[in-house]
């Protein structure tokens, strides 16, 4: 029995220049980040202000800062993968075999897992509970919790860059490839427990985000007037804690065959790899709806806002997003079309996935009604949701033709089926995020970023995007499997050549991105937003300052109307100073949840390596500290009247002092609201 | 009758006070997800029920004997920490001690019997690593114990709570959800001695 498990020297990454400068890469990107913090003397407000605060919008912009560094981890991957193909005809390119799949594996985990799903949590934790006209979430320090858990199951993925392997069995992990037999290193056990450090984290945000949507509304926010963004957070949640079991249950019976010698998913031994991969999917598919209604629900803000006209079809997109929530349990199916299920049970699946397209195309009739006679403004958000509309409808229709199974025979496991869903989510997704990130970083940090190398960014991601991923559907149907390393088919270069251009483009969108915010922190002083509404937007989040303060609403708003806040602007009672303030109850901030991150990410590393005696020990002490933590009946700290009145006060003098807004002198604005479009029974 | 109705009047009810209403509620939901958890584990179970690949089948490693002791020994101890909750519920801390000791000790029994059961299946070459069949019942049994482990943890930091501060109202509403926790694996364990035991056996 070895102390450190299997781990040796061997595991350092010096077998291959690739390998070890990717390491470096890591390793200097590390070190940076703590010379930076050092040389800006940061690291008692970094631990005392942000590591440790439970505070929901604080976690936010941490989970959004995750989800941006590994953006950039998981575009590397894309960028290696499309130079690699367009290369590699009649030769082996730059990258072996091994690593290049190792990349796929992990462009795949990262961008599902560690973008996507940072990006949303960080999104819903800063918006939601100020759209519903909350102080914080419900459960403060479990927020805290997910947080880490999601950061440590990231650190997990870089790491392995370092030491050891990543998979190389692809981000969904398939057995019996992915069992002990045939992949018995390190590599899948570093995907397995990333992915369920950071499910667990996952399925709390979840269950947070539903009680508090359910228990922290407003006086007089009812369900139907919550925002769209706000209902679509509450399908998603519903989604996060019915679907994140199904992978949390998967994961740990791979784990068990690989560790213990168990056989759920063995070829011999009475194993089931088809189990495998339907409960993979049973949290796949809906997954896929998780990432993508609370990005159709910034796109239902954004459209809202930049067409100056109230929301068309509220109810409908309401009743689409849970018929959208409903059907996604009933799909996953179509991800295996080939395994040899009966015809008839291909057609039940076929059937509801033609069918889940209709909820959606609805939502896309909603927004272009919403657009239809609005006022257009064209600031970045809305060129990404402008985008997203057309791309996405192309998306969605070679979906459909997937639906159909005996089409499906002749596309699976080819690239048309890449292009397909990169159609769908980096669109879907992705800009719905980005815009998301530029709709509300005025709120988060109380200036705008800057417009124009926004919406140079929108054009560099969406002309890249249309030739990185149209040349791959045709591969798709010229016949290109997925995942090949190198072919000797000539007709397959140009293509991907045509492929590699579109992703530098798309590596062009991120740095704009990255000198967007340059830019704007350099220039924040001319693009500073005082009223906290610098779109003359409609709900509940733009009323609070930007940046909020710790308690977001100094005296919780009381709602008589959809677009609560275009209402209270409307009747004039936006801004009006309450006679007096009380006290506020906040959560206080704790090291703890930092460190159940921490300590999970020793846990998962030990039980990659099978370094039992750490793996029991970290475990252990997880549970202590959760148990210390409930020993703690006294976790909030009661701002006094007096602090409040003062922050209040600084607030309405800059109130007074605030320029008129720029949006709000547009004719346009004068007539609005726009007529009901409900009937009075539904208000 | 009267009585009872007058004295329920002062009772506690952490399920409904404003205060811990909200954590009871998302506590309800955590159970849901965990249910899930479990009807995955039970589907496969009965999808592997027959890989028993030349193995032991369930007839030969199942003993109704032992089942029915463990199921005894769980309901019991859903009716003592019931008893245990309503006297919670009275605030009379000797009671709920003496009510979640007794509840403690019979999950002790239980943990013992399955422990027993899981060595003696593994001493006779019947241990996970022999079929699909047996990784799917030692995972799904298994991890039904693991939550009553938990639950007997619990158990006990809520007697050192109640030890350390009385039943003030954090304590009873750490205590109502400990008692959804144990309540929901009494109805697993149901569930388990219905699709499991008794269908091996029968």
């Amino acid at each position: 029995m070895d102390f450190f498990g299997r781990l040796t020297l061997d595991s350092l990454p010096f077998y291959s220049a690739i390998a070890a400068s990717g390491a470096g890469v890591t390793v200097l990107g590390g070190l940076s980040v703590v010379a930076l913090v050092t040389y800006l003397g940061a690291w008692k407000t970094l631990f005392g202000e942000w590591l440790t605060s439970l505070d929901h919008k604080k976690i936010g912009i941490m989970y959004v800062v995750v989800a941006l560094v590994m953006l950039i981890r998981g575009f590397i991957d894309a960028a290696m993968m499309r130079s690699q193909q367009a290369i590699a005809y009649n030769n082996d390119g730059y990258l072996p075999p091994d690593h290049f799949d190792q990349i796929f594996s992990s462009h795949g985990t990262i961008m599902i897992f560690f973008m996507a799903m940072p990006f949303l949590s960080g999104i819903i934790n800063f918006v939601m509970p100020q759209q519903i006209g909350s102080r914080d979430v419900a459960f403060p320090f479990m927020n805290a919790v997910s947080l880490w858990l999601t950061a440590a199951g990231a650190g997990l993925v870089l790491i392995s860059l370092v030491i050891g392997k990543f998979s190389t069995a692809g981000w969904t992990g398939y057995p019996p490839y992915s069992g002990p037999e045939y992949t018995p290193g390190v590599g899948v056990d570093y995907w397995l427990w990333a992915v369920l450090i950071s499910g667990i984290g996952s399925t709390m945000s979840g269950i947070n985000f539903l009680v508090t949507i359910l228990k922290r509304r407003a006086p007089g926010m009812t369900m139907f007037r919550l925002p769209l963004f706000t209902w679509t957070v509450f399908v998603a949640a519903v989604l996060m804690i019915f679907a994140f079991p199904a992978l949390t249950v998967a994961c740990v019976m791979l784990a068990l065959d690989r560790t213990l010698d168990f056989h759920f998913f063995t070829n011999a031994g009475g194993g089931n790899m088809m189990n495998y991969i339907n409960l993979f999917w049973l949290w796949g598919h809906p997954e896929v709806y998780i990432l993508i209604l609370p990005a159709f629900g910034v796109f239902s803000e954004v459209v809202a806002v930049f067409s100056q006209k109230r929301l068309f079809g509220y109810i409908s997109l309401v009743l689409a997003t849970m018929a959208i929530g409903i059907l996604s349990f009933t799909v996953w199916l179509h991800h295996f079309f080939t395994m040899g299920s009966s015809e008839t049970v291909n057609s039940f699946f076929g059937i509801m996935t033609t069918i889940i397209a209709v909820p959606t195309g609805v939502k896309v009739f909603d927004w272009l009604l919403t657009m239809f006679r609005g006022r257009l403004i064209f600031k970045p958000p809305m060129l990404f949701t402008i985008g997203f509309l057309v791309t996405f409808v192309i998306g969605g229709l070679s979906g459909v033709l997937l639906a159909m199974p005996p089409v499906d025979y002749l596309m699976h496991n080819t690239t048309f089926l890449i292009a397909h869903f990169h159609n769908m989510i980096i669109p879907g997704v992705l800009f719905g995020y980005l815009a998301g990130y530029m709709f509300w970083f005025p709120k988060a940090f109380g200036f705008k970023l800057n417009e124009w190398w926004g919406a140079a960014s929108f054009w560099c991601w969406i002309i890249g995007f249309y030739l990185a991923f149209m040349p791959l559907y045709v591969l798709g149907l010229m016949g290109m499997p997925r995942r090949m390393e190198h072919y000797d088919i000539a007709s397959w270069q140009p293509h991907l050549i045509v492929a590699a251009i579109g992703a530098f483009i798309i590596f062009v969108g991120i740095i704009c991105l990255g000198v967007q915010l340059y830019v704007s922190i350099r220039d924040r002083k001319s693009a500073m937003d005082v009223s906290g509404d610098p779109w003359n937007a409609r709900s509940l989040e733009w009323l609070t300052a930007s940046p909020p303060a710790p308690y977001n609403f100094a005296v919780l708003p009381k709602v008589q109307a959809i677009d609560a806040f275009w209402d209270m602007k409307a009747r004039g009672v936006a801004y009006q100073k309450p006679a007096e303030y009380e006290p506020i109850t906040l959560p206080k901030n704790t090291l703890i949840p930092l460190l159940v991150g921490g300590t999970a990410f020793v846990f998962g590393f030990a039980m990659v390596w099978w370094i039992w005696w750490l793996a029991i020990a970290t475990l252990a002490f997880i549970g202590a500290l959760i148990v210390l933590r409930s020993f703690d009946d006294d976790p909030d700290f009661t701002m006094p009247a007096s602090t409040v009145q003062a922050i209040e006060d600084r607030r309405y003098e800059q109130l007074a002092k605030a320029p008129k807004n720029e949006m709000a002198d547009d004719p346009g604005y004068a007539g609005d609201p726009s007529p009901d479009p409900l009937p009075e029974g539904a208000r | 009758m009267s009585m009872a109705g007058a004295a329920d009047a002062t009772l506690v009810r952490p399920g409904e006070a404003a205060e811990t209403e909200e954590k009871a509620f998302g506590f309800w939901i955590y159970l849901m997800s965990d249910a899930i958890i479990f009807a995955l584990l039970f589907m496969t179970y009965l999808v592997m029920f027959g890989n028993t690949a030349g193995g032991p089948e369930a007839k030969d490693v199942f003993s109704l004997e032992r089942a029915a002791a463990e199921t005894f020994l769980l309901l019991v101890s859903s009716t003592t920490f019931g008893m245990a909750s309503i006297a919670a519920a009275r605030a009379d801390r000797e009671r709920v001690v003496m009510w979640l000791v007794v509840t403690a000790a019979l999950g002790l029994g239980f943990l013992f019997l399955e422990f027993d059961e899981f060595r003696g299946m593994i001493a006779e070459g019947a241990g996970p690593q022999r079929s699909g069949f047996l990784s799917a019942f030692f995972t799904l049994v298994g991890t039904h114990g693991l939550h009553v482990s938990i639950g007997l943890l619990w158990i006990f930091v809520m007697l050192g709570q109640i030890w350390m501060k009385g039943l003030t109202l954090p304590v009873l509403s750490r205590l109502y959800r400990l008692g959804l926790f144990w309540h929901f694996l009494d109805i697993i364990w149901v569930a388990i001695f219905s699709i499991v035991y008794l269908p091996g056996l029968l």
